[in-house]
């Protein structure tokens, strides 16, 4: 989790990410983030993230992104 | 001969009353309700008075915004989109480089514009739409109106913190809708998929060619541009079949393999333009198309969204970049070296003449003499050309290839951007002593190197109401101070070398 923080903090300091639970249907993360986030998560965590998971609801907050790091983990 | 490009509106109205001219999430617009709102639209405006004046809009990407810029064009005047979500900053400065009859925006960006304290008029769209036609005042403002006057003018980045509005003509549009619409087959059977945001000249393709051709435009919501499987899914349930994207957009469905899952059946012509199209990812898309038209378009907001094209028609491989191809019709496009033409191989500065040619900045006379200038070529008469800034080469089959750009403008996805732009902004910043950027190419990232107290998340604060977030650098590098040249400039070159050796491993 707290290397999540770190990543998000690093993509994207001027965006409070705590709390926030519309982090795309707000408009704050656009596309070049979320490409930018799945690049670093697979690297950080080891992980693959397929088209299937790069859909909203896993993105609009840092317990979603969250869920789906330890969910591919488990895979 | 159309002289105004109301008459392809009207013609589709009396023809296709009924069909469906603009769809999205917020609702739809046949053309005979498109004339009809576009028609009230421009009558209310009348009272703004002027002809070939501008008129900026600030609307959400809706149908409804395609009347109102058709509006502007029924009162004799022309139309400047302006982004929503921009800075404050930077929309005050295009409205006072434009200082427009009326600043026209809708129930929803009602808070942004009174956010930007704006002094001139203002009208909401939405109050509008009980005006009753005049349809006599109309035809007259009609009747008077020529092909070379003033459509739209669009924004783009300056070198030194403004943004240019290029202004482009009637008959400018009207040459190239004339064009692509026959040499892409575009027919009243298209139901174009819109990526491209209106205050980006891309879109006056979309536009302009359901216009003329009874095509239909459905507005793809921008969220679904981050989420390739999403996206794929919405062209399948709208049946899209022409796309025209940046080839940012068509990068991330190619990555993420979301054609692997859903390829959407309808799809037949594929079109890309604003960057150059990477070919590893332009092969992914043609593995899952093979019998799909693909073409690669390039063009300069100055020269009227496209000069020139190539329709794919060889295979090519993955480090094999595509070329930019030929000039469109009616439109020459040639490689000048110093005075001289190139020969092929040689490099040089991509040069456009035509009635593609925007008709300057506006407001700005000194950057309209330095990019249009009287053709070196010919010392006879008065004849414009634009310089384009690219260089290009012609390669050993004659067509043109993209090599580089000759000064600090980059292509960030899909945006046009000068690095001064962003270097002018950073240094208005109170906590930072200088800034400079570059582009790191390779990993398509906007780099800052700064010198002065400020955190990055300050910094990033800060440049949030001075420039758009497309602008904001990506990797930000604090330095003691800046390398320098002999002259004492900035070193740029030793930057680049520093950070390449940094970045190296990364």
């Amino acid at each position: 989790m707290e290397a999540l923080m770190r990543i998000l903090t690093e993509l994207r300091p001027d965006v409070d990410f705590e709390g926030n639970k519309e982090l795309v249907d707000g408009g704050e993360l656009d596309s070049f983030d979320i490409v930018s986030l799945v690049g670093e998560l697979c690297e950080e965590y080891d992980i693959e993230i397929g088209a299937d998971d790069i859909v909203p609801e896993n993105f609009n907050s840092v317990e979603a992104i969250w869920n789906l790091v330890q969910k591919l983990q488990e895979d | 001969m159309v002289r105004n490009i109301l008459e392809y509106l009207e013609a589709m109205a009396k023809r296709l009353p009924k069909k469906t001219a603009f769809s999205s999430a917020e609702g739809n617009l046949t053309f005979l309700e498109l004339e009809q709102t576009a028609k009230k639209i421009g009558t209310y405006l009348l009272r703004f008075g002027g002809k070939n004046c501008p008129m900026a809009v600030m609307m959400q990407k809706t149908p409804l915004s395609v009347a109102a810029f058709l509006g502007c064009v029924y009162s004799g005047n022309f139309y400047t989109p302006i982004d929503v979500t921009m800075p404050k900053e930077r929309i005050l400065s295009i409205l006072n480089t434009l200082q427009p009859g009326v600043l026209l925006i809708d129930e929803k960006s009602q808070k942004q514009a009174s956010a930007l304290e704006y002094t001139g008029e203002i009208v909401v769209l939405e109050e509008i739409l009980e005006t009753k036609v005049e349809e006599e005042k109309l035809a007259q403002i009609r009747q008077n109106a020529i092909d070379t006057d003033p459509l739209y003018a669009l924004f783009t980045s300056g070198s030194t913190g403004v943004p240019k509005g290029v202004i482009i003509s009637h008959q400018s549009v009207i040459n190239l809708t004339e064009w692509y619409t026959e040499a892409f087959h575009i027919t009243e059977q298209e139901i174009i998929g819109n990526q491209a945001p209106f205050y980006f000249d891309s879109s006056v393709k979309d536009l302009y060619a359901v216009l003329k051709t009874g095509a239909q435009m459905d507005i793809i919501p921008k969220m679904l541009f981050s989420f390739p499987i999403k996206l794929l899914a919405y062209l399948e349930e709208k049946q899209i079949n022409y796309i025209d994207w940046v080839p940012s957009a068509l990068c991330i469905v190619a990555n993420t393999g979301a054609l692997e899952n859903i390829r959407p059946s309808a799809l037949r012509k594929i079109m890309f333009c604003g960057e150059a199209m990477p070919t590893k990812q332009y092969n992914m898309w043609k593995e899952k198309y093979p019998d799909a038209l693909f073409a690669n378009i390039y063009g300069p907001t100055e020269t009227t969204v496209d000069c020139t094209y190539y329709i794919v028609d060889r295979e090519f491989a993955d480090d094999e970049p595509l070329p930019i191809g030929y000039g469109c019709r009616n439109t020459d496009v040639f490689i000048l070296n110093g005075d001289r033409l190139a020969q092929q191989g040689e490099s040089g500065e991509l040069c456009v003449r035509g009635r593609c040619l925007a008709l300057g900045y506006y407001n700005n006379p000194e950057k309209t003499a330095e990019a249009f200038i009287q053709n070196p070529l010919n010392p006879h008469y008065p004849e414009k050309i634009y310089k384009t800034g690219d260089i290009a080469k012609y390669n050993e089959r004659g067509e043109i290839v993209f090599l580089a750009r000759k000064d600090h403008q980059i292509k960030h996805m899909g945006h046009r951007i000068e690095l001064g732009e962003i270097e002018t902004a950073v240094n208005s910043i109170d906590l930072i002593e200088n800034g400079v950027c570059l582009y790191d190419e390779v990993t398509q990232r906007i780099v800052l190197f700064y010198c002065g107290e400020a955190e990055q998340a300050y910094i990033l604060k800060k440049l949030r109401d001075k420039v758009p977030k497309y602008m904001f650098p990506n990797v930000m590098i604090k330095m003691e101070k800046m390398p320098q040249t002999l002259n004492g400039k900035i070193d740029r070159l030793a930057l680049k070398e520093y950070y390449d050796r940094e970045h190296q491993n990364s």
